[in-house]
C-alpha cells in the first residue's frame, strides 16, 4: 500500500463528508462515526508496523518529485502521534454519545469531529510548511465550530477570544512562510532544511526561527502567549474539552519540535536558551494556576500548560536522551490527558458542578470511578510503574547530562506539585461526606466511565510496557536528533 | 518597488493592531481584515516583484512572475474568507445573546475567575 500514510486523513475526511448526508439521522451518525475512527486507529495502527519495519514512509501527492510537490512524511514520531489521536479520538467519541446531547448531535457534531481528526492528523504527517499551515486551519476551524456549537453565553465570549488569538496567530504563519521562502525560496521541509544547512543559518533565519516559536507557541500555549487558553478551554462540553486538551496544544508542540529539530539546529546557543527559558517559566505559570484553583477543570487545564513546558524543555536541551523522553512524555501526557478530563467529566456530570467544595464522598456510591481517578492522577504525577515515570526519568536525565540543573529540577519539583494539584481533586472529590447529588444517573455514569477506562488502561500499559514501546520511541527519537534520516527519506538522494 | 510595498504592508499592520486593541467587536473584525491584506500582500512582495508576463504558457514570454506566491495566497485568501465569514456570523449570533458587541461588557465568572 503506498498510499498508507495518508489514509488516516482520507478515512475520517470521507466519514466527514458522507456524515453530512445524515444530518438528522443520529443513529447512523454515530455508527458511521465509531466505524469510521475505528478504521483510522487499524490503518494507523498498521502505519506504526510499516514504519517500524521498512523505515520513514513518504507519498509524493500527484507523483511530483520531492521538491516540487507535496510530500506527505509518516517518521516514526508522526506515525505514533496519528495513532495516539485516532485512539483518543475513538473513546471520546464513544463517551459523547451517551453526554454531548441531541441538539448538539442533530447540528453536525459528528462530522465536525471528524474533521478536526482530518486536521490534526494530517498536520502531524505532512512535509510541506505551507500544507501544514492549511491543515493547521482545517483542525482549527473545526475547533471554532466545537466550542461554539450549543451557542450558551459562556461559548459565545470565549469563542470570540479564541477565534482572534488564531486569527492572529494564522496571520503571522502567513508571513512567516512568506519569509522562509524569500530567503530559502522552497516549502518543502526537507528541502528547506538542507538550504538552511547550507547558509549556516544567517541571522534572518534565527529572526524566523524566533517568530515560528510565536506562531507555534500562540497554538501550543507556551509562558507569555498562554493567555487565552484557561477561559477557552472552559467553555466547551467534556468530550470537547478532552479532544482539545489532548490535541490541539500538541499539535504545537509538535510544530515546534519538528522545526527546531529539523530546520534551526545550528545556532542552538540562542533560539534553543530562548526555547528553554520559556519552557521553564510555562512550567512554573502552569504549576501556579494548577494549585491556585478550586475548579476541576480549571486544575486540569493549568496541567496542559505544565505538560507543555515539560515536553519543550526536553526538546531545548537538544541530546538524543531528552528528545527520547520529549517523545515519551507527549504520548503519555496526550493518553492521559483525554482520560483525565473524561473521568472529571463523569464527575462533573453526577455531580452538576465543576466547583471542589461542592463535591464529595463519590467513593461510597461510585468506588470504580474513584480508584480509576487515582490511577490516573498517579500516571499523570509520574509514579513508577505507571506511564508518566519514563518519559520524565528520561527528560530529566538528560538535562542533568547536558549540565540543564535548573530545568531538570524544575522538572522534578513541578510533578509535586502535579501531584499535589490532581490529589487535591481526590481528596476533596472522591473522599470526604457524601452529598446528595442530582444529576446523571448510576447506569449513564457507569457508561461514560465504560469509556474512559480503556484510555487509563492504555496508559497504564503504556507505562508497564515500557520496553515494548521503547524501540517505536527510540526510532523517533533517532530521526529527531538526526535530520539527515528524514531528509534522505524525503529527497531520496 | 518592494521598500514601497514593505511601507504599505507595514501601514496596513499598524492599522490592523490599532484597530484590534480597540473595544468594539465590529472594529476587531475589520481589523482581522486588514492583518490579513497585509499578510497576502506581504506574501505576494516578498518573493520578488520583477516585471514578468502573467504565470501563462500562452503568453510564450521570456520571464514570468512567480506563480508559487499567488497559489499560496488564492489559497490562504479562501481561508481568511471563511474564519472572517464565521467571525462575523458569531460577532452577529453574540451580539443578539450578549447585547452589547463591546468587549470590555463581555466579561463572566464562568471562564474568567
Amino acid at each position: 500500500m503506498i498510499n498508507l500514510p495518508i489514509l488516516p486523513i482520507l478515512i475520517p475526511l470521507f466519514a466527514a463528508i458522507i456524515l453530512m448526508f445524515f444530518g438528522k439521522n443520529i443513529t447512523m451518525q454515530k455508527w458511521i462515526g465509531a466505524i469510521a475512527t475505528a478504521g483510522t486507529v487499524a490503518a494507523s495502527i498498521v502505519l506504526v508496523n510499516v514504519v517500524h519495519t521498512e523505515g520513514i514512509q513518504t507519498v509524493d501527492l500527484g507523483s511530483w518529485k520531492a521538491p516540487f510537490g507535496i510530500t506527505m512524511v509518516s517518521d516514526m514520531l508522526s506515525a505514533l502521534l496519528v495513532t495516539t489521536t485516532s485512539i483518543i479520538t475513538f473513546f471520546v467519541l464513544l463517551y459523547s454519545f451517551r453526554s454531548i446531547g441531541k441538539d448538539r448531535e442533530r447540528f453536525y457534531f459528528y462530522p465536525v469531529v471528524q474533521f478536526l481528526l482530518v486536521g490534526v492528523n494530517g498536520a502531524f504527517t505532512t512535509g510541506d510548511i505551507f500544507n501544514l499551515f492549511v491543515f493547521f486551519e482545517v483542525m482549527l476551524m473545526s475547533s471554532y465550530v466545537l466550542l461554539v456549537l450549543g451557542g450558551t453565553k459562556v461559548q459565545l465570549r470565549e469563542s470570540i477570544k479564541y477565534i482572534l488569538v488564531n486569527i492572529i496567530s494564522s496571520a503571522l504563519f502567513v508571513v512567516m512562510v512568506a519569509y522562509l521562502y524569500s530567503v530559502i525560496g522552497s516549502l518543502n521541509m526537507a528541502d528547506i532544511s538542507v538550504k538552511i544547512a547550507e547558509f549556516d543559518q544567517p541571522g534572518i533565519l534565527t529572526v524566523i526561527a524566533v517568530m515560528f516559536l510565536v506562531v507555534y507557541g500562540l497554538k501550543g500555549a507556551i509562558f507569555p502567549l498562554y493567555f487565552w487558553l484557561p477561559g477557552s478551554y472552559y467553555a466547551p462540553p467534556t468530550p470537547v474539552l478532552a479532544l482539545f486538551g489532548a490535541l490541539l496544544t500538541k499539535v504545537g508542540v509538535y510544530s515546534i519540535i519538528r522545526t527546531y529539530t529539523l530546520f534551526f539546529y545550528h545556532d542552538t546557543g540562542y533560539t534553543h536558551t530562548i526555547l528553554a527559558w520559556l519552557a521553564i517559566l510555562t512550567i512554573v505559570v502552569g504549576c501556579i494556576g494548577a494549585i491556585a484553583y478550586w475548579d476541576v477543570k480549571k486544575i486540569l487545564i493549568y496541567n496542559i500548560i505544565i505538560a507543555v513546558g515539560v515536553i519543550l524543555f526536553g526538546v531545548s536541551v537538544m541530546s538524543p536522551e531528552s528528545l527520547e523522553g520529549s517523545v515519551y512524555y507527549l504520548i503519555h501526557d496526550m493518553i492521559i490527558k483525554a482520560a483525565l478530563f473524561l473521568l472529571v467529566g463523569v464527575m462533573i456530570a453526577i455531580t452538576g458542578t465543576s466547583n471542589l467544595r461542592k463535591m464529595g464522598g463519590l467513593i461510597k456510591d461510585y468506588p470504580w470511578l474513584g480508584w480509576t481517578f487515582l490511577i490516573a492522577t498517579l500516571t499523570l504525577a509520574g509514579i513508577p510503574p505507571f506511564s508518566g515515570f519514563i518519559g520524565k526519568l528520561l527528560l530529566v536525565r538528560g538535562s542533568f547530562a547536558a549540565e540543564a540543573y535548573l530545568g531538570g529540577g524544575l522538572i522534578l519539583l513541578s510533578s509535586l506539585f502535579v501531584l499535589y494539584s490532581v490529589i487535591k481533586i481526590f481528596l476533596n472529590g472522591v473522599w470526604g461526606v457524601p452529598k446528595e447529588y442530582n444529576g446523571s444517573n448510576k447506569h449513564n455514569a457507569f457508561y461514560l466511565w465504560g469509556s474512559t477506562v480503556f484510555l487509563v488502561i492504555l496508559a497504564v500499559a503504556y507505562g508497564v510496557g515500557a520496553e515494548a514501546v521503547r524501540p517505536l520511541i527510540s526510532q523517533a527519537s533517532e530521526a529527531l536528533s538526526d535530520p539527515g534520516i528524514y531528509i534522505q527519506a524525503v529527497l531520496k538522494e | 518597488m518592494e521598500i514601497l510595498m514593505a511601507i504599505v504592508v507595514g501601514i496596513l499592520f499598524t492599522s490592523a493592531v490599532y484597530l484590534m486593541l480597540s473595544k468594539s467587536l465590529l472594529r476587531i473584525i475589520i481589523g482581522t481584515s486588514l492583518l490579513s491584506h497585509g499578510a497576502h500582500l506581504l506574501l505576494l512582495s516578498i518573493s520578488g516583484l520583477k516585471a514578468g508576463a502573467p504565470p501563462l504558457l500562452g503568453e510564450h514570454a521570456a520571464d514570468y512572475a512567480d506563480p508559487l506566491p499567488q497559489a499560496l495566497i488564492l489559497t490562504a485568501i479562501v481561508i481568511s474568507f471563511g474564519v472572517t465569514s464565521f467571525f462575523l456570523v458569531l460577532a452577529y449570533r453574540a451580539y443578539q445573546e450578549l447585547g452589547t458587541d463591546n468587549v470590555d461588557q463581555m466579561r463572566g465568572n464562568e471562564g474568567n475567575d
